[in-house]
């Protein structure tokens, strides 16, 4: 089986932990050896959050080698930027574009890089941009708690694995109060992407 | 069956399958979830505790395995230095029934105060070692740690990383072994339990002649295997740094030792001799490295490799490239366009913690500040910078006794959470009180053991598992029975009442005072407040709402017509309504909404 390697970032809070382990959970179940890594560290505490997560043959390593994500999905704007060298030059970015500035912007000690700026340097480091403001979506779904599975929707529209398989994983992990919500969130996801193209 | 774990679930797993019957620990990353995850899955099984500190739980876990009770031990690196007093005389009398120590270690320094290797404990401590390399083997080496204990009346130290215990690979389930003993009489055996001079004299030679019958088996146990392939290179590794050697190694010859102490001379031999070039690839410290060259075998190890932070495939990939050692596999190169000084998204204190006001006062104060381990030293970054020492669990109370005993000239505090109050903290302000040495030591109590994942501890009335009770330990009253003169308990969350009661309690000058801030963790039991707003019309953009440091509070798109700067707002999906920031704002502009946030996420 083809490798394919997932770099998931975002802020602490967002929920991205959940995400990597519902992508991980969907590639076991399709048939891949798969393994993740987590700096879960001061997650908690609003700072970023990076998830390695690999499906493959044989998976050795569970944090790959630089220039070699396929897909890298970014929560937040900002943070997309700070593992460029990760990527794949034919890798595919799924960006959602609402912001979450850090202290240290809010407290004038930095400038949050401009919206041009950002693009470019995804565009100068993968081969495809998908951009969302993913944040909006789901607060219109009435929560923005389901932006990781929001997420995972539209990455897996872009894998080769059937939404039956991803429906399973979200069941694994969700919270059984907020299930429906999420597997809302997924189609939601799902079918964005694919009204994109 | 097959399942994804962690390495701490897989750890968890682990003691289910091995017939463990008791599991304590001190919480700390990256092991506090193995107790949690034993209490979510196999919590009728066995019994687990956070015990108040790892030294405490070593000495239980002797206690119950002295019992006849099989018993496992969880810490993170350092807390191995805090139970190490008892780990080094549970080697010499081993026990009725199998114990083994999980000590997770933090190379790359994630949320630790150093990078020890922990490895040195098991030449210090002379306790066989394993070292899992995935989450398979987390689960495998807990059974045969326990097996091994039992075996050779020994505990037994398994070696994770975080690189092990964060991360997740697919696991193949196995069934629970029970521990076959019935618990009877407490065996009287002063001979084997009690380390008097005598005895442990005896115990010492007992223990050296038990080591060479664990070398022997060490060479012939498939813990340890060796990987025949190019015999250019051969590789000697142990660990998770075994699947990083294979990523960038895929032909090599790989000797991986699962069980790193005592090594297996007799292998490490053999290998040696089969191929050309030896190559020792271990994080941190050169422990194998020294031990093979002892053995008078040339090799390359820290020549090639620095004895700082994690070797990830492309760590070992760039350090073999420097020092000449040939690669074969083909990786991809890109050029990276990298845009410089990103912003950094350093941790902060959650919207709605109870510590913000306390710093944004310490901030203001200018006071010298010994910290300690827990959230609050979160004070030490911007925009507080607020918090001068750190060091170890409960050290602060002990570096604030030094500041007095060397008579600084000005007023002094420290901070220290409940948890860690309760950890170490006892008796340093117990010498406080003794010595009658100043100064004001400031317990924030939020009700839990936060930084590490909201833990219960002996302030609580509740614990790991759900529906135990637990008696909660009253700090205030703990406090005063030691004999401290002056005690203030205030609500953290009002700035006014901290500044308040530590004026108080810095006027104290007959002993050293304590403050109490109380106020819960927004994790634990407060349902958040509806957020708060910045009202545009009033707003003078003067930017003391960011000096609380919260990352609710960012710039609006609005200009100040005067001054030209941006005017501030509230993020009402990060605000938990707390108000700290309100009470600072000049012009009153920040207010309450009357919507609930749905800030808190699972």
């Amino acid at each position: 089986m083809k490798e394919i390697n997932f770099l998931i970032l975002g802020v602490g809070g967002q929920g991205t932990i959940l995400a990597g382990d519902v992508l991980s959970e969907a590639g076991m179940v399709a048939g891949y050896d798969v393994k993740k890594s987590d700096i879960l560290g001061l997650a908690i505490r609003s700072g970023s959050v990076t998830s390695f997560i690999r499906w493959g043959t044989q998976v050795h390593s569970p944090v790959p080698p630089k220039n070699s994500i396929d897909y890298l999905v970014a929560f937040e704007p900002l943070e997309s930027l700070r593992m460029l060298d990760y990527l794949k030059s034919d890798s595919t970015v799924i960006l959602n574009e609402y912001k979450i500035p850090p202290v240290a912007v809010s407290t004038g000690q930095a400038t949050y890089p401009a919206q041009e700026e950002i693009l470019r340097y995804l565009e100068q480091n993968s081969s495809r941009i998908i951009r969302l403001n993913a944040t909006q979506r789901t607060q219109e779904l009435g929560s923005v708690k389901v932006l990781n599975i929001f997420m995972i929707g539209v990455l897996a529209s872009l894998l080769p694995v059937s939404p039956s398989v991803w429906e399973a994983a979200i069941k694994k992990f969700a919270p059984p109060k907020f299930l429906d919500l999420n597997l809302k969130a997924f189609y939601k996801g799902y079918e964005q992407y694919v009204k994109a193209k | 069956m097959k399942e994804i774990l962690s390495g701490n679930e897989a750890i968890a797993r682990g003691a289910y399958e091995a017939g463990i019957q008791i599991a304590v620990g001190y919480p700390g990353t990256p092991s506090s979830e193995i107790i949690e995850n034993i209490v979510k899955r196999y919590g009728d099984t066995i019994y687990a505790e956070w015990s108040v500190n790892e030294k405490v739980a070593m000495d239980a876990a002797a206690g119950a395995a002295y019992s006849g009770k099989r018993a496992l031990v969880t810490t993170k690196q350092v807390g191995m230095n805090v139970l190490s007093d008892s780990l080094l005389y549970t080697v010499y009398t081993g026990a009725e029934a199998g114990l083994v120590v999980l000590t997770a270690d933090d190379p790359g320094l994630f949320s630790s105060q150093n990078e020890q290797d922990n490895r040195w404990y098991s030449r210090l401590a002379k306790i066989p070692t394993l070292e899992p390399a995935d989450s398979q083997e987390a689960k495998d080496f807990i059974v045969q740690g326990i097996q091994l204990s039992e075996q050779f009346d020994i505990p037994v130290l398994v070696r994770s990383v975080m690189r092990v215990s964060h991360s997740k690979s697919i696991v193949t389930l196995g069934e629970r072994k029970e521990n076959p003993k019935t618990i009877g009489p407490f065996p009287r055996k002063p001979e084997k339990y009690n380390c008097t001079a005598s005895h442990a004299r005896h115990m010492h030679v007992k223990l050296e002649e038990k080591l060479k019958t664990i070398q022997a088996f060490a060479d012939t146990s498939h813990l340890n295997r060796i990987e025949w392939g190019d015999r250019e290179l051969g590789i000697i590794t142990s660990g998770v740094v075994y699947t990083y050697a294979r990523e960038v190694f895929p032909d090599a010859s790989i000797l991986k030792l699962g069980m790193s102490y005592p090594i297996p001379k007799g292998m490490i031999l053999e290998f040696s001799k089969g191929v050309k070039q030896l190559l020792v690839i271990e994080e941190l410290d050169p422990v194998l490295e020294e031990q093979i060259r002892a053995m008078g075998i040339a090799v390359r190890g820290k020549d090639v490799f620095p004895p700082y932070f994690e070797l990830l495939p492309d760590d070992i990939l760039k350090y073999c490239r420097e020092a000449g050692i040939s690669i074969r596999k083909s990786f991809p190169v890109k050029e990276t366009v990298k845009p410089q000084n990103l912003p950094i998204r350093s941790p902060v204190f959650c919207p709605g913690c109870p510590h913000r006001s306390s710093f944004y006062l310490f901030a203001k104060l200018k006071l010298p500040v010994a910290g300690d381990i827990g959230c609050y030293n979160l004070g030490t970054l911007p925009p507080f910078k607020a918090q001068h020492t750190m060091g170890s669990m409960g050290a602060s109370i002990g570096v604030l006794h030094g500041m007095a005993l060397a008579d600084i000239p000005e007023d002094r505090v420290c901070t220290i959470g409940d948890s860690t109050f309760f950890h170490a903290g006892i008796p340093p302000l117990v010498n406080m009180v003794h010595t009658g040495t100043r100064g004001t030591v400031i317990i924030m109590d939020n009700s839990v053991t936060a930084m590490t994942g909201h833990q219960d501890h002996p302030g609580v009335d509740w614990s790991v598992v759900p529906n135990r009770k637990a008696k909660a330990v009253d700090i205030e009253s703990l406090v005063k029975a030691i004999g401290v003169g002056f005690v203030k308990t205030v609500n953290a969350f009002s700035i006014k009442e901290v500044e308040e009661g530590l004026k108080e309690c810095l006027a104290y000058k007959d002993g050293p005072s304590v403050l109490i801030t109380k106020g819960p963790c927004i994790f634990v039991s407060r349902e958040p407040k509806p957020p708060y707003r910045v009202d545009q019309d009033i707003c003078i953009a003067c930017g003391t709402c960011f000096k609380v440091g919260c990352p609710g509070n960012v710039l609006s798109d609005v200009k100040h017509p005067k001054t030209g700067k941006f005017k501030a707002a509230i993020d009402p999906t990060l605000c938990n309504g707390c108000g700290v920031c309100s009470q600072v704002c000049p012009v009153k502009a920040i207010k309450p909404t009357g919507t609930a946030s749905d800030s808190v996420q699972f």
